[in-house]
């Protein structure tokens, strides 16, 4: 076992993991952050994105041991701390970005990277952005929408692709 | 996954030292080694994590014009970074995988593991470019040798590859959407000298040259010098995505519009 110490959420982690753990089981097992969802295990899917040092990861393809000193961010950290929801999140409620919610940690970590270097991306970057998150409720329509609508811009107008 | 103890070298020298026990194996962003630790397709007993090498990582001209761009450098970083100095390549990388996968993903990761389905092996034939490894400097016509076989020895690191940069280039590619590699893809390159066309996705041997192809547009650079030519279909990958005879075909597809891309 190794010991490893990272930020996740702007809070000191640490414990003890093998060389195969996972970013993602280390996430959710050690640190009871089971918000980080792992839908297919082969980094396909995109529900278990967060950012390490800022940047959109696939926590299942990544080593735990990889994180040492980095600063994690996961779906945790994105409401306000009294439960307020951020921008993005307000956005998927409000435009029905989701429906079982099992992607949708995912999603926002994702929408959350994309719009932090790009903050107002048109359609068509926002779902080639969303090309490694797979969401098998909605058909996409709604969650486009939340982003869009998240970066501030008119969504009245996006037609259904 | 089978466990294995992680040693983080923070040099290329370290990382030497580190692959020289047996069982060791190297591993750079680790997108298709873990998901084939997890399919217990390969057990090493020490993993050799080359993500904290520095003196891997970066994009830089050198003297000779060279664009030399470190093995541990990732897609985004390419994406990024190689836009100004050679945007064909910078594409290519703009496109690989999903942004979550490209920020992980490196391209030495990529040419050492050497998929005959990867993108960054058509970049590196169809430049000409010179594989950089800590022991020698590799032509890319001598590294490529087949289907995940390259011209490395056990424990030799890509520390870097030194890109001619061509006139003008691009890369089209017939997307499998479901693993997000090409179904297949052919990068052309235009230099003063002749015009290079590799080709990914097809062979069983992995990336190729299609010699016929280069020639052809060394002589005139324009799709329609391509019509009459074909590529055989005997030695091309055949499963449920397309025959040998299909994935040749759109090799030749995939030619055309590249030069097309150019010549636009």
């Amino acid at each position: 076992m190794t010991q490893v110490k990272m930020t996740v959420n702007g809070k000191p982690a640490s414990g003890d993991v093998e060389g195969r753990t996972l970013l993602v089981q280390f996430l959710r097992e050690d640190l009871g952050l089971t918000g980080t969802h792992v839908g297919c295990d082969t980094s396909q899917c995109g529900a278990c994105v967060v950012h390490v040092n800022g940047q959109a990861v696939k926590a299942c393809t990544m080593l735990a041991i990889e994180a040492e000193g980095a600063e994690v961010a996961t779906i945790e950290g994105q409401a306000a701390a009294d439960g307020t929801l951020n921008t993005i999140q307000q956005a998927f409620q409000d435009h029905h970005g989701l429906q079982c919610g099992f992607c949708t940690p995912g999603m926002v970590m994702s929408a959350a990277a994309l719009l932090k270097d790009n903050p107002k991306p048109t359609v068509a970057e926002v779902r080639h952005y969303l090309d490694g998150n797979i969401c098998r409720c909605t058909g996409y329509h709604n969650i486009v929408k939340a982003i869009m609508a998240a970066s501030g811009q008119d969504v009245a107008a996006i037609a259904a692709e | 996954m089978y466990n294995f103890d992680v040693e983080r070298p923070a040099t290329i020298a370290q990382a030497v030292k580190a692959l020289s026990t047996e069982e060791a194996q190297p591993m750079s962003g680790g997108q298709t080694l873990i998901p084939t630790l997890k399919a217990r397709l390969a057990m090493p007993s020490v993993l050799v994590s080359l993500s904290g090498i520095d003196e891997m990582k970066g994009v830089r001209k050198n003297d000779d014009g060279l664009l030399c761009i470190g093995g541990g450098t990732t897609h985004t970083t390419v994406a990024t970074e190689a836009a100004a100095h050679y945007p064909g390549l910078a594409e290519l990388a703009a496109r690989i995988g999903d942004p979550a996968v490209r920020n992980r993903g490196t391209l030495g990761g990529s040419i050492a593991n050497n998929d005959p389905s990867a993108c960054y092996p058509a970049a590196v034939l169809g430049s000409g470019a010179t594989v950089v490894t800590n022991s020698r400097e590799i032509a890319a016509d001598d590294y490529f040798l087949g289907m995940f076989e390259t011209a490395l020895h056990e424990g030799e690191l890509v520390t870097e590859v030194k890109f001619p940069i061509p006139q003008a280039s691009h890369y089209e590619k017939h997307l499998q959407p479901a693993s997000r590699f090409p179904l297949v893809a052919v990068f052309v390159a235009k230099f003063e000298e002749g015009v290079r066309v590799a080709v990914t996705g097809a062979s069983e041997s992995g990336v190729f040259r299609w010699t016929e192809a280069e020639e052809a547009l060394s002589g005139s650079f324009k799709s329609d010098t391509l019509k009459d030519l074909t590529l055989d279909g005997s030695g091309m990958i055949s499963d449920l995505h397309g025959s040998g005879a299909y994935r040749a075909h759109l090799a030749t597809v995939m030619t055309r519009r590249a030069v097309d891309a150019i010549s636009d």
